[in-house]
Order: C-alpha cells, then sequence, then structure tokens
C-alpha cells in the first residue's frame, strides 16, 4: 500500500487519501475517501496538480500559436483539441476549410476517438483486473500512432490541423494504409468483445456499477459515452454538424440503464462506427485544396504593438495588443463544441479585434466528469471506485488545463 | 445546412425576445455574432433568469459557465452560461453583469448540479462569489493562493513563488 496513507476514525470508519500518485486514478487525481467497513461514505475528489494556465497563456499568443498549447490538453487525443480550436477560431472569423481538408479532418479525428477509446479500454479493463485486453489494445493504438506517424510527422502533439484546413496533404499511399487498418481494427474489436462483453466476471464487475439515471446525467454535466451510456441522444456530431460528419452515415449507440457495463458498451459500438466513418471518408475523399485561402491572412507578426495601462511598467501592467491594422479579427464572442472523444469539447473565444484571443475558455469534458465521482460512487465499495473512475474516461491534463 | 443555422439562429432570437418581455427590467442587449445569440443580464436575478429558460424553455444542458474580465469597463465582469436545448436544438447565451467592488452572483447549482465546479473554478480564476453555493473553494489554484490568476491584471508571470515552492528553495540551501 506504497503512496496509500490510512487515518482511523472510530473502530470501523476510515480514511484514505488516495492518490495524486496512484495508477488507478489515471494522472495526478486525488480523491480523499471516508470508508465505512469498505462502503464509501464520503467522497472528495481534489484536483488541479497539473495546472498550467492554459487560458491564461493563449491570451498571451497570437491564434495560430495558441494552437500547441490544445495539443497539451487532452494529451492523448490531440487531434481532436486541434479541431475544436481551428473550428472555433473558424466560425470566429467566418472561414469555411475546402472539401478536402474536411473529409482529412473527420477523418483524423475519427482515428483519434479510435486510440483514445483504446487506451480506454486498455486501463479500464486492466484497472478491473482484465490484463490481456491492455497487451491488445495498445498493440493498435500503437498502428493508429504510426499512422498519424506517417501523415503528419508526429505520434502524440500533432498539431496537424490549421485553421482553415490541415496543414499537409496525405498520400494515395496511406490513405491505402488507413484503409488496410480499419479491416483489421473492426476484427479485432470482435476480438476484445469476445474477451469481455460476456464475461462473468467483468459483466459483475461493471452491471449495475455507478448507475446514473438521464436526468442526473443531464443535470451534472455528463457528456460523450457517459452521457449516451444513460440513453440521451446528444451527440455533437449529429446535433450541430462540423467538418464532413453531415455527409457521412454512422449510428450513435445509446445505453439503457446508466451503468458501466452499458458505458463500455456504447464505446465499444462507438469503435465500431468510428471504422465505418474513416472508410466512407476515404471513399467520399475529394481533391483539390487543403486550406482555405484566407488562412494567410491570420498569420500575424508576433510583435504587436503592445498598449500599457493602469500601472507603469510591464511587471505590473495590463498588456494589450493593438496592430497598426484596424481590426485583425473581428469583434465578438463564439462558443464552439466538438464531440472529442470523451466528451464535448467546447471553446468560448471572445475576441477584441486584436490579433490575440482575449480569452479563451476551454470546457473540459473530464473536469466535469470528475466533478461527478461523488454521485456515482455514493454506496458503493473501493473496488467499485476504481471502476468508475475507468469508465468516466478522465485524463488530468484536460480536467487541470 | 445553411438554412438549419438560419433558423436555428431565427429560433433562438425569439426565445430572446420572450425572455426581455418576461424581465423587461433585467435584460439589457440582446447580441448576435455569427448565427449565435446572447443576452445579456443584471446579475440580480439571474437565477429566475435561468430557471425560466431551463424549465419553460427547455434548455436542459448546461454546456459551460465561465467568467470574463473586460478590465477598464464598467461594470467590470461578465458570467457566461452557454445553454443548449437538447431535444429543440438551440443554443442560447445568457451573460450576467457584475461590478468590480463587490463581485458576487447567485449560484445556479441548484439548477444544475454540473455547474458547481464550474463555479468554483470561476471564483478561483476572477475572484467572484457565488452566493450559496454549497462549497465555495479554490479547485485549480493551490489553497492559499494569492491573487486571481485570470484576472487582466494579474501578471502572466504571476507575481511570486508559491510558498511550497520558496520552503523547498529554503530546505535546499
Amino acid at each position: 500500500m506504497g503512496q496509500l496513507e490510512i487515518e482511523k476514525l472510530s473502530e470501523t470508519k476510515f480514511v484514505l487519501q488516495m492518490g495524486p500518485h496512484h495508477p488507478a486514478t489515471h494522472g495526478v487525481l486525488k480523491l480523499y475517501t471516508e470508508f465505512e467497513g469498505e462502503r464509501v461514505l464520503k467522497i472528495v475528489p481534489d484536483v488541479g496538480y497539473l495546472h498550467r494556465g492554459i487560458e491564461k497563456l493563449a491570451e498571451s499568443k497570437t491564434y495560430p500559436s495558441a494552437m500547441t498549447l490544445t495539443d497539451r490538453l487532452d494529451y492523448i487525443s490531440s487531434m481532436t483539441n486541434n479541431i475544436g480550436y481551428c473550428l472555433a477560431v473558424e466560425r470566429l472569423m467566418g472561414i469555411e476549410p475546402p472539401p478536402r481538408a474536411k473529409y482529412i479532418r473527420t477523418m483524423v479525428a475519427e482515428l483519434t476517438r479510435l486510440s483514445s477509446h483504446l487506451l480506454w479500454l486498455a486501463t479500464h479493463a486492466l484497472d478491473i483486473g482484465a490484463m490481456t485486453v491492455f497487451l491488445y489494445a495498445f498493440r493498435e493504438r500503437e498502428q493508429i500512432l504510426e499512422l498519424f506517424e506517417k501523415i503528419c510527422g508526429a505520434r502524440l502533439t500533432v498539431s496537424y490541423p490549421r485553421i482553415g484546413g490541415v496543414r499537409v496533404d496525405i498520400k494515395e499511399k496511406v490513405l491505402e494504409e488507413i484503409s488496410k487498418f480499419t479491416e483489421i481494427m473492426l476484427n479485432r474489436i470482435d476480438e476484445y468483445e469476445g474477451l469481455l462483453t460476456e464475461n462473468r466476471i467483468w459483466i459483475s464487475r461493471t452491471k449495475g456499477v455507478g448507475v446514473v439515471s438521464s436526468e442526473e446525467a443531464l443535470s451534472l454535466g455528463l457528456t460523450g459515452p457517459a452521457l449516451r451510456g444513460s440513453g440521451v441522444y446528444y451527440d455533437i456530431r449529429k446535433l450541430i454538424p462540423y467538418d464532413a460528419y453531415s455527409e457521412v452515415d454512422f449510428e450513435v449507440p445509446l445505453g439503457e440503464n446508466g451503468d458501466t457495463y452499458d458505458r463500455y458498451l456504447c464505446r465499444i459500438r462507438e469503435m465500431k462506427q468510428s471504422a465505418l466513418i474513416i472508410r466512407q471518408c476515404i471513399e467520399k475523399m475529394p481533391e483539390g485544396e487543403i486550406i482555405a485561402e484566407q488562412t494567410i491572412d491570420i498569420d500575424i507578426p508576433h510583435q504587436g504593438k503592445r498598449k500599457i495601462s493602469a500601472g507603469d511598467s510591464l511587471w505590473s501592467g495590463f498588456i494589450k495588443f493593438v496592430d497598426e491594422k484596424a481590426e485583425l479579427i473581428p469583434p465578438g464572442e463564439i462558443y464552439s463544441a466538438i464531440e472529442a472523444p470523451k466528451g464535448e469539447l467546447g471553446f468560448y473565444i471572445v475576441s477584441d479585434g486584436s490579433g490575440r484571443p482575449y480569452r479563451m475558455r476551454v470546457r473540459a469534458p473530464s473536469f466535469v466528469h470528475i466533478s461527478a465521482i461523488p454521485k456515482l460512487c455514493e454506496g458503493h465499495l473501493l473496488a467499485d471506485v476504481i471502476a468508475i473512475i475507468g469508465t468516466l474516461d478522465i485524463v488530468m491534463g484536460e480536467a487541470d488545463r | 445546412m445553411a438554412q438549419e443555422i438560419e433558423r436555428n439562429y431565427q429560433d433562438s432570437l425569439k426565445i430572446a425576445f420572450l425572455l426581455r418581455e418576461q424581465f423587461p427590467e433585467e435584460v439589457l442587449e440582446i447580441t448576435e455574432f455569427r448565427g449565435q445569440v446572447s443576452v445579456t443580464v443584471k446579475k440580480e436575478k439571474i437565477k429566475e433568469i435561468l430557471r425560466y429558460v431551463k424549465e419553460e424553455q427547455g434548455f436542459n444542458h448546461l454546456q459551460d459557465l465561465c467568467g470574463v474580465d473586460y478590465y477598464l469597463e464598467n461594470p467590470r465582469f461578465e458570467v457566461v452560461y452557454n445553454l443548449f436545448s437538447i431535444w429543440r436544438r438551440l443554443h442560447i447565451r445568457v451573460k450576467a453583469k457584475i461590478d468590480d467592488k463587490e463581485p458576487e452572483i447567485d449560484s445556479i447549482t441548484d439548477l444544475w448540479e454540473g455547474a458547481n465546479w464550474h463555479e468554483r473554478e470561476c471564483f478561483d480564476m476572477f475572484g467572484i462569489k457565488f452566493t450559496g453555493h454549497p462549497d465555495l473553494r479554490r479547485i485549480l489554484m493551490p489553497e492559499d493562493w494569492d491573487g486571481h490568476p485570470l484576472r487582466k491584471d494579474y501578471p502572466l508571470k504571476g507575481r511570486e513563488l508559491w510558498r511550497g515552492f520558496k520552503e523547498i528553495l529554503e530546505e535546499q540551501k
């Protein structure tokens, strides 16, 4: 019990400080838990160990250069973070990416969804005790990362999408490889299902654990598979279609009971749909440009004209960046959300007309999901807490920003 | 696609006007940008306004709650509520203006439990107090942190080292 500190409250009650360095908390999450025997009495999550001030940093960067910050939010699905940010800035500026870029983006977003769900499946199963799945899932995830490397040269923090398109075009050969990979992937998902879906131990560890009704889930702000597991049809890819999602066919898997098992089934079915979306994207991929014409206009020089007010020095003063050209970006505000693998990833950007975001707010799904842990863990056992952390699919880089 | 955006925008605008009819004293301004409608309101009756929007107009999903600091403007702060109606597929934004002197607003944790941590973050980053919040503590910064980092008059580099770091540095000497 290396990292765990145990404090005794009475003969039967005790306090367990789980984390911040615990393999089952998926990062630096700390849980203050009070138990009566093995039952949870109270649970208080504590976040902030990975806070880097990304929202503050973005205010000092130009729009194109703030994108690298978004890579570091949910670092296992950086492609969707980039797309979410680019989409927000595009909507702010009124740019439309060319069709080929839209299809490429949709394809890489779904590849990211596969890789993120694979990592979720691997760690979730490992936490519950099914080690084999971990090894299988990482085998496929490695292939996806290799594909990313072939597409853009980076594996983890990709920064591949650009405002108004994508950075480089994809070669025909790579598209063929991706197409082959989807075939392998569809078979492999059946393999994982063979290991888990009807496994007696898996069912007894996940069914009826962390039940959340649809009203509760909405009130708690759960999104993504965690909300769809409770049977709410909320998928931004369908409700507010972006990129090429309105042009491809796919289903949105829904659960019924809102427990860990249903959320597991939702994600597994979503993986199959993702593979099918990727295939459709490759089939329908149009030829043409990969970046919008207006993109060059937003390549703002880093040195803006600075206006300092309230306080004389750079240290204590408030710095406002203004350029000689009157308005670089139209002033206004936009909330733009995408369906990231973990849930709704929203960017709220306020522009004051200068070349930098006046305020960039990131609505991170993991942050909201962690706040739901106490509710989901009510009356469960210590071992179920691990299963619930796993089923919410949290990443601390995104929660702490 | 474009038609749908236009339709959604018109519908959201209708709701914004309904809101103004319902609360003529409270609604300050209705603005539109890129097809998104924002309603600027006074902070006093924010809970009633949001309850109306949630229960009468069916905006059941609180997408986001955050603060914005318009430094040197009066009123200085804004708390922004991004709401979405899942069955009507509509988005609306409600913004509450808050004064610099007493940055306070009613908590909406009764309406959406998920607002709890958003409000805590807003308090941590801007120093806006949410009255009626069950557990208003700092969330991302250390508990004994001085200042509110996302305010515009807070320097990017921070003011000084955190107490914890100082202790470590002193121990090394």
